[in-house]
């Protein structure tokens, strides 16, 4: 699903340049369910960005399912994120006057979909993430956990291959943050190829794969045995 | 255009952002407001000034003479120029094309008398053209006619306040009115907008006076109107013309001014046109810059939405947007307030040209209005500006990096 090999990132920084990634091999099957971990500065989201096609890498390559994602002009860019990837925030990045139904539909409208289309499509998604009697509120109306599920739903709605979440859990209590976890694996469980960063062990824990990431090289990549989240959520 | 689902998007980004709406809208409504009241004050104040030479027709030229103030051709000074039926038919036979109706008049004070009422009336002696020329409206009855020319009869048309003065309460149409002690019938009774004195007046056929008294073919005066299709300038030099032939057909000194009158409002017009031409240059540089700081306005406040939306629009483009869907709304979205705000604008324009009305007629003003053309054309600057006033900042908005708008603060 995902091939990257010597990926290489670095910023300007006035007259300093700042090498950020220093050539990562890295691969995703289809199906897994990968944690990026990592302290700050350690390259972690520079790295969710580039497969995100949010940022683009100096040099090296990268393969989404085989597509090679290279040299993009934003109009591509913007179409192969729409096809191809979901994304879920710390912060939820929902829009505020737009209900959770609307929001879950927007990649949707950019698919150019018909709206009752659209709008079926965003109602099973929201009943797929519990909140389907929370279609008609606005986000400042749900609470931090709420958010975070139609930020899910909606990365989900337009059928993405990989769903990419940054910190998801990162403003979420525990308890709120393993219901979060619990929707993310069985959304797993049903196939969806997953890549969420964190810097907490025990979301890591509810991962199978841990990558960890110092320095801009990976240090570490195993396989780990699923902790399910379902038995922390009364 | 025609997306439904973009209008969609956009009246739910209006609809929830009211306040930032407004703002925007006002500068843009109160700016064409500006500009619709000055112009269609403006255009009161053309009407005002036209309304000055309706009393007569605008293409109007009047010759008449007078005595020489110059020796000239053998000829002693002071000599009486007299205008005859011969005159009159030298204007009409020589300058066909340029001119349009054509009456001689012959002037004489008399004392008119109906039943026990009676009082002193000008008397105009005219031909059938002279009602085109004078705008002379009738309220009852006709004017005089080319049978009552050719046939000298006794018809006469009075004034209004003639009928009021004489016949009291009754209608003079088709009674026997008598002047200078001789009964005449009355054909019609007129209006005229020129005032009072210019409804104390008496029209006979001229024939039926150079024969009734003194029994010559004298004229006092010979009115014509030129052709509508001549320029101003074509005007003047027409009537320059018309100086020009009579003072060679009566041997007057060609510097002669006192001999050979000739009046036109070509003149007048001419350099009434020109100052309104500077009003309507000043309204349409005070109209334009209301205009542009409408724009400006909308510019800037469209740029602070952006600013505000940055987050929005970089959540869009991690959804799939395009740059070109990014630009497409907030045009959009400009050209639509820019021009729902810009018709509000002009209605309220509008509609304070009609309670200004005529209310404002002792400063010149009279019946200010904007014409459709002027709408037409305001209503596309308008999308033109949207477009303009949306352009810098929807390309700003289209070059959000995602990446940058989504970083947690």
């Amino acid at each position: 699903m995902i091939e990257i090999k010597d990926l290489h990132k670095s910023y300007q920084m006035g007259s300093n340049s700042l090498h950020v990634l220093k050539g990562i091999d890295f691969s995703v099957e289809d199906g897994e369910l990968v944690a990026i971990m990592g302290s700050s500065g350690s390259g972690k989201s520079t790295l969710l960005n580039i497969l995100g096609m949010l940022d683009e890498a100096d040099s090296g390559s990268y393969f989404l399912d085989n597509v090679p994602i290279k040299g993009l002009n934003e109009t591509k860019a913007a179409q192969y994120r729409n096809k191809f990837l979901g994304f879920v925030f710390q912060s939820f990045n929902l829009i505020n006057y737009k209900t959770a139904l609307e929001n879950v539909a927007l990649p949707l409208y950019y698919q150019r979909k018909k709206r009752k289309e659209r709008t079926e499509t965003a109602m099973s998604y929201l009943g797929k993430v519990g909140l389907a009697d929370w279609a008609t509120h606005l986000p400042s109306e749900l609470s931090g956990g709420q958010k975070q599920r139609v930020a899910i739903a909606r990365a989900l709605a337009a059928d993405p291959k990989v769903l990419l979440a940054d910190e998801p859990t990162g403003a979420l209590d525990s308890t709120t943050s393993y219901e979060v976890m619990d929707i993310i694996q069985s959304i797993n469980d049903e196939g969806k190829t997953i890549l969420v960063v964190t810097h907490e062990q025990d979301i890591a824990d509810m991962c199978k794969r841990i990558v960890h990431l110092k320095d801009g090289v990976i240090v570490e990549d195993k396989k780990v045995e699923q902790v399910r989240a379902s038995q922390y959520v009364g | 255009m025609l997306d439904r689902d973009r209008w969609q998007e956009i009246f739910e980004a209006i609809g929830k952002n009211k306040l930032r709406t407004f703002l925007s809208g006002f500068t843009v409504a109160l700016g064409i407001l500006i500009f619709t009241v000055l112009l269609g004050l403006g255009n009161g104040l053309l009407n005002s000034f036209l309304s000055s030479f309706v009393d007569d027709a605008q293409n109007i030229i009047f010759i008449s003479s007078g005595n020489t103030s110059k020796a000239y051709k053998g000829f002693q000074e002071n000599r009486k120029i007299q205008f005859k039926n011969e005159d009159f038919e030298f204007i009409k036979s020589n300058y066909i094309g340029k001119v349009e109706f054509a009456t001689p008049r012959v002037y004489r004070n008399s004392q008119a008398k109906y039943e026990k009422e009676s009082g002193s009336y000008n008397i105009r002696a005219v031909n059938q053209d002279h009602q085109y020329l004078e705008k002379t409206i009738m309220m009852k009855g006709r004017y005089i006619n080319e049978t009552d020319v050719k046939e000298r009869t006794k018809n006469i048309v009075i004034g209004r306040l003639v009928e009021k003065d004489l016949f009291k309460n009754k209608s003079a149409l088709g009674k026997m009115l008598d002047v200078d002690g001789i009964p005449y019938k009355v054909v019609g009774v007129f209006q005229d907008s020129g005032g009072d004195n210019e409804e104390r007046i008496i029209y006979i056929p001229y024939t039926t006076v150079q024969l009734l008294f003194g029994n010559n073919d004298h004229i006092n005066q010979i009115n014509l109107s030129y052709n509508m299709a001549m320029s101003s300038e074509q005007a003047i030099a027409f009537a320059d013309q018309i100086k020009e032939d009579f003072k060679e057909k009566f041997k007057v000194a060609p510097d002669d001014q006192s001999a050979i009158r000739v009046r036109s409002f070509a003149e007048d017009i001419k350099e009434t046109m020109v100052i309104l031409g500077g009003i309507y240059l000043i309204i349409f540089i005070v109209g334009i810059g209301t205009l542009i700081s409408g724009v400006i306005g909308i510019g800037n406040i469209m740029t602070f939405s952006i600013k505000e939306r940055t987050k929005e629009l970089g959540i869009r483009k991690a959804l799939g947007a395009s740059p070109k869907s990014i630009i497409a709304m907030v045009l959009q979205e400009s050209v639509l307030i820019t021009s729902v705000a810009g018709y509000v604008g002009l209605l309220l324009g509008i509609f304070a040209l009609k309670l200004i009305g005529n209310n404002l007629e002792e400063f010149f003003i009279l019946n200010p209005k904007v014409d459709t053309g002027v709408i037409v054309v305001a209503t596309i600057t308008l999308i033109l500006a949207g477009l303009l006033a949306g352009y810098i900042p929807a390309r700003r908005a289209a070059r959000i990096k995602p990446i940058i708008a989504l970083r947690d603060e």
